[in-house]
């Protein structure tokens, strides 16, 4: 009897692996397709390109506080860190290289792309979940228009557009806070801080694989978001599980990609 | 089909099942819409009136059987010719699932601004038609969340009916509508089938107001057609399941019971997993 209730229990619990494991796999298959479709309908967006420049506003603009001021702080912490480090060995001058080099190849697109997910990922996962939850998808698609042509495609490609400015404005402000700690807080030298960052930042493996990462990044977040408000259950339960979900699979999406890029681009 | 019955009905439902996660929810329904008609399909919440309106609007597949529209297959038309059939029709959502981020103008302007290439100073024009044929045109400002729910599915009406199209369908119009609204609903359903001599297509379960504009009556229980004719045929009929529904009687042949078991066994089974546990 007991050996039978233990038999049970685990055919149980493997059938509760097989079944998530399972529905993984659709969700990333129905992932992959609203994706294929996303790109197939771009063309009929972007004959309405003042939606995507709409979404852009809400998607990038709306985000620049929280980027720009966590930038700053980031810079500054740079700074401060890195010169604790760097006058152990006498080259307290190399701190301007530090800081633009760890924002530019890694903070700069990795913390933009996490602050994305939480501010404008969510946003975008709850109006859409919120959409098809009161039937305005499927009043869409009972006009003989596609929601994925006019809903879709518009936010994936204004999260597209914006993350790659957002990251490097992070950078940019980033390396504004560093100066700040470094040069008139610290005294280190002016002149060392921006040459020695001149000298060894390269334009190439430095900032536009930087770029190249917040194109990535802005795909994944985009996407991740889109899905998750698309494929939401149309009520408030789901749509919440939906938004924390984004924010889960965006963040884990960014680190994992990011640990595949950098890898890849260092071989290279 | 003969031309003489596509020339009469403008959506047909022949032999048509549908179900989904293992149920059926249609077994073999068969309806006709002649042209100009109001017609009403009626039936208990969960009876899937709705899921027919979304197999007429080709949102959803049959399992067995085709819904027509103008004498085309819907299900077995490409995604342009689905969309091309539909921009004949116009939805009535329930809850009118207007565009929030959207004013009442731009709600209404919406289907013309996707569909057609007319000019702005028209397209101006041609809302506050619609609008005003719906008596909301003083509120065209306004933004959705600022309109009362009868308001809100006006304005709905104003959109569904912004292409003027051939078909019109209303998704439960009078549910959670105060009387006045519900009213001021019911006569605009008519007046508007009328007036641009369209078919109307009406789901609901408010036997009052659906017996006073509907034309022809169809009940759905169970996956089929249980009924059918006219709103005075109906009120005569003495077929349980119509009279229960007409009527309003709480028990009868839909039970007021969900199935359960045996009610004693179900009080004394808790305790009796009590004592045992």
């Amino acid at each position: 009897m007991i050996r039978s209730n233990i038999l049970v229990g685990l055919v149980r619990i493997l059938r509760k692996i097989g079944h998530n494991f399972s529905d993984r796999i659709w969700r990333l298959g129905a992932g992959a397709r609203l994706f294929g479709l996303t790109l197939a309908y771009s063309g009929e967006s972007f004959r309405r390109f003042h939606l995507t420049i709409r979404e852009v506003y809400f998607t990038g603009v709306m985000s620049l506080i929280i980027v720009l001021v966590s930038a700053f702080f980031v810079g500054m912490v740079l700074a401060l860190q890195g010169y604790y480090t760097l006058q152990k060995y006498g080259s307290s001058e190399a701190i301007g290289v530090l800081v633009a080099l760890s924002l530019l190849r890694e903070l700069g697109p990795v913390v933009t792309a996490l602050l994305f997910a939480g501010r404008a990922g969510t946003a975008i996962t709850a109006e859409i979940g919120l959409m098809k939850a009161t039937e305005q998808l499927s009043a869409m698609e009972m006009m003989a228009v596609s929601p994925i042509a006019r809903v879709v495609a518009p936010r994936f490609w204004a999260g597209v557009i914006a993350m790659p400015i957002l990251a490097t404005l992070f950078s940019m402000v980033g390396i504004l806070g560093g100066y700040l700690v470094a040069v008139p807080l610290i005294g280190v030298d002016a002149g060392a801080f921006w040459s020695q960052m001149q000298a060894n930042v390269d334009w190439r493996f430095d900032i536009l694989n930087g770029v190249i990462k917040s194109l990535v990044f802005g795909v994944a977040c985009t996407m991740i978001a889109l899905f998750e408000g698309y494929d939401a259950p149309p009520t408030a339960e789901g749509v919440s599980r939906a938004t924390t979900r984004t924010v889960v699979t965006s963040s884990l999406a960014v680190l994992g990609l990011d640990f595949a890029l950098t890898s890849f681009m260092i071989s290279m | 089909m003969t031309p003489n019955t596509l020339a009469q009905n403008i959506v047909e439902i022949n032999n048509l099942s549908f179900g989904y996660k293992g149920r059926m929810l249609h077994q073999g329904i068969n309806m006709v819409f002649p042209r100009g008609k109001v017609v009403a399909i009626m039936g208990g919440s969960g009876s899937g009136k709705t899921t027919l309106l979304r197999l007429i609007g080709g949102q959803l597949k049959p399992s067995k059987g085709e819904a027509r529209v103008e004498g085309q297959i819907v299900h077995q038309q490409s995604r342009d010719g689905i969309y091309k059939l539909r921009r004949k029709m116009g939805m009535l959502f329930q809850q009118g699932a207007l565009f929030t981020d959207l004013s009442v103008y731009e709600n209404v302007a919406f289907p013309m601004r996707e569909h057609t290439d007319l000019p702005e100073s028209m397209i101006h024009d041609l809302v506050l038609m619609k609008l005003n044929a719906v008596g909301l045109r003083g509120a065209h400002k306004l933004m959705p969340t600022e309109l009362s729910g009868g308001m809100a599915r006006r304005v709905a009406l104003a959109r569904a009916i912004a292409l003027d199209p051939d078909i019109i369908m209303y998704d439960e119009p009078f549910a959670g509508l105060d009387p006045i609204s519900m009213g001021v609903i019911c006569d605009l359903i008519r007046t508007l089938n009328d007036a641009l001599g369209a078919t109307s297509i009406i789901v609901s379960h408010d036997v009052k107001e659906t017996f006073t504009i509907a034309d022809y009556v169809y009940f759905v229980a169970n996956g089929v057609v249980v009924a059918e004719g006219t709103p005075e045929d109906l009120r005569k009929s003495t077929l349980p399941f119509v009279h229960q529904f007409v009527h309003g009687e709480k028990d009868g042949p839909v039970p007021f019971h969900y199935a359960a078991g045996d009610y004693a066994q179900d009080l004394l089974g808790f305790e009796n997993a009590r004592q045992g546990a």
